[in-house]
């Protein structure tokens, strides 16, 4: 109850900017309208308006405000608007379909086949846009995790590649992830390689530099006091690996794991954008643009944080497990 | 060289190099510790007290002169389990119990899974900690901790035990319980012990000879064999006998220059 206080603050206080924001955003799309509907406005032709400051015109005229706030297609669309959107795409969506079903066939129905397939199948369903995203984000940062531990451990391991990876780990980061993923999605297409597997080498692409910071940092942490006691052992490299350092670097991975998975879904979603996916969150971001459908747009951009958000929580529920029974959470 | 020799260092050298030069940290030492004795090393810091306990766990290599424990090169010695070694800090492992840290040179070493419980048992009754097998370290004080470490290092039965300012992080109190505790486990388990310590008190109390060092270059400066009887209760620090073992150690560490700067 504590932590909800600071939460819905904050959340009031982005809603509040949110409304306030919408009138003013809308109003010259409200005014030409208002124009071009015959009703009395200052100044009266579209081109003098044109030369007037935002500020000016809605001191001039107020009366145009409320049809700011409900406008059709608006460049800004109320909070409400984008709910409503979500649930019609997503739950609604699921309800709909339920019906069709109980209406088909009285006796056979079974929501669970019938119906939830369709809302995973629907064209128009948020839920399979973000299952399109959410398959080669997961694979892309598995693909990418597996390739941070391994570069970390040879990092660690290895002089020369502690001298040659990580600048190149680095200016990999530097480059506009924009810039290569069509090329890459070309190339593979050449090669033969199509569907999940693009898309995710891209997110790999993103996810796997924060787990390589984060694993050199967490496989250098152990003490020279703690390299000394194994060796008084007269332990194995592989004994130093798996007793000692892997486990020390265990807090310092799951860090990097939920920056690497945000990263992973968001390196997704811009493979998405130059690619002309025709499904997946990206997709649905670039259709909304190209037919000036903002409400589209919100609903994708709130899917993807939710999506980012539950997929961050689940590195934390498993981190918290895991830590627990290391013992080292107390 | 006596039959019951352990630790045999002869004109013993390490030099360092650094980015300043050379620096001394050992110069001509020569020591022969054996079985069952318990040496202590004390001087101010620089001294080769530390080194010369790291050179006996081959954790540093000579520059020149010999060395040899069990009449075998350092490293021999450790590949044979000759020591084991006890750092400043307890150094546990955080994602183990205390039972799993003290298992730790158990795995390491090879030992099967009913050996290790009863070396356990052992070790934990050994140093008084019995019952917190499945205890966390966080879960324990500073001194407990220390004492786990203990176990640790006397889990594998090596002869020899190293002792690296294991108290120094401690205070008065619980030290001067410790060194009573660490006196009865000696006479029990009859280790060789080596201590680093910079207390003299802590020094003249639990040793049978005393190795007094002074720095640049780390050298032993007096060797003192302590005439205090085996059997010490803490109040025998208030003795003649005792002062007159402290006077003479301080003695030594001012006839090595250790105060003049």
């Amino acid at each position: 109850m504590r932590s909800l206080l600071p939460i819905l603050t904050v959340v009031a206080v982005i809603l509040g900017l949110w409304y306030a924001a919408v009138g003013p955003m809308n109003f010259r799309l409200a005014l030409d309208a208002a124009t071009r509907g015959g009703a009395d406005v200052t100044p009266a032709t579209p081109t003098e308006q044109g030369q007037t400051g935002l500020i000016r015109l809605m001191l001039d005229n107020p009366d145009v405000m409320p049809a700011a706030y409900a406008f059709e297609r608006p460049r800004l669309p109320q909070p409400q608007d984008v709910v409503i959107e979500i649930y019609d795409n997503t739950l609604g969506l699921a309800r709909n379909c339920a019906w069709q079903g109980f209406g088909a066939d009285r006796d056979n129905w079974s929501p669970l086949s019938d119906g939830c397939l369709r809302v995973i199948e629907n064209r128009r369903s948020l839920i399979f846009h973000a299952w399109q995203t959410l398959a080669p984000t997961l694979l892309g940062f598995a693909i990418g995790t597996g390739l941070g531990i391994l570069l970390a451990v040879g990092i660690v391991y290895n002089r020369t590649m502690d001298l040659s990876v990580m600048p190149w780990a680095i200016a990999s980061q530097t480059i506009p992830i924009l810039a290569i993923a069509p090329m890459v999605i070309v190339v593979l297409n050449a090669m033969g390689i199509q569907g999940l597997l693009p898309k995710s080498l891209i997110s790999s692409y993103l996810s796997f530099f924060p787990v390589v910071v984060g694993m050199v940092k967490g496989l250098r942490s152990p003490g020279a006091m703690d390299l000394d006691l194994l060796r008084t052992y007269s332990a194995s490299g592989a004994q130093q690996f798996w007793k000692l350092r892997l486990p020390s670097s265990l807090p310092y991975l799951f860090t990097s794991l939920k920056i690497g998975i945000a990263a992973a879904l968001v390196g997704t979603i811009v493979a998405e954008l130059p690619t002309g996916a025709r499904f997946g969150l990206g997709a649905r971001l670039l259709t909304g643009s190209y037919y000036g459908q903002t409400v589209q747009i919100w609903a994708a951009l709130f899917m993807a944080a939710i999506c980012a958000a539950a997929l961050v929580w689940l590195i934390g529920a498993v981190e918290r497990r895991t830590l627990a029974r290391l013992g080292l959470v107390r | 060289m006596s039959q019951d020799t352990v630790i045999k260092a002869e004109g013993l050298n390490l030099v360092f190099e650094t980015n300043d030069g050379p620096v001394h940290a050992l110069k001509d030492v020569d020591l022969e510790i054996r079985k069952g004795e318990f040496v202590s090393f004390i001087g101010p810091s620089g001294c080769g007290k530390t080194t010369f306990l790291r050179c006996v766990a081959a954790l540093e290599q000579p520059t020149g002169g010999s060395l040899t424990v069990n009449g075998m090169t350092p490293d021999e010695a450790r590949r044979n389990r000759a020591y084991g070694y006890v750092f400043q800090a307890a150094g546990l492992y955080p994602w183990r119990t205390i039972a799993g840290n003290i298992k730790l040179p158990l795995e390491i070493m090879g030992f099967d899974r009913a050996e290790q419980e009863k070396r356990v048992n052992n070790v934990l009754q050994l140093v008084d900690l019995d019952g917190f097998h499945n205890k966390y370290p966080w879960q324990l004080s500073g001194g407990m901790q220390q004492r786990a470490s203990i176990a640790r290092a006397l889990a594998f039965d090596a002869d020899i035990l190293l002792m690296d300012e294991p108290f120094g992080a401690l205070d008065e109190i619980v030290r001067d319980h410790l060194n009573e505790q660490l006196l009865q486990l000696w006479a029990r388990t009859n280790k060789t012990i080596g201590f680093v310590t910079h207390s003299i008190p802590e020094a003249v109390y639990l040793s049978t000879k005393i190795v007094v060092m002074s720095p640049r270059p780390g050298r032993i400066t007096d060797i003192i064999d302590s005439p205090l009887p085996a059997e010490r209760p803490l109040d025998i620090r208030d003795t003649p006998e005792f002062l007159a073992v402290a006077h003479r150690v301080r003695e030594g560490l001012r006839a090595g220059h250790a105060y003049d700067d």
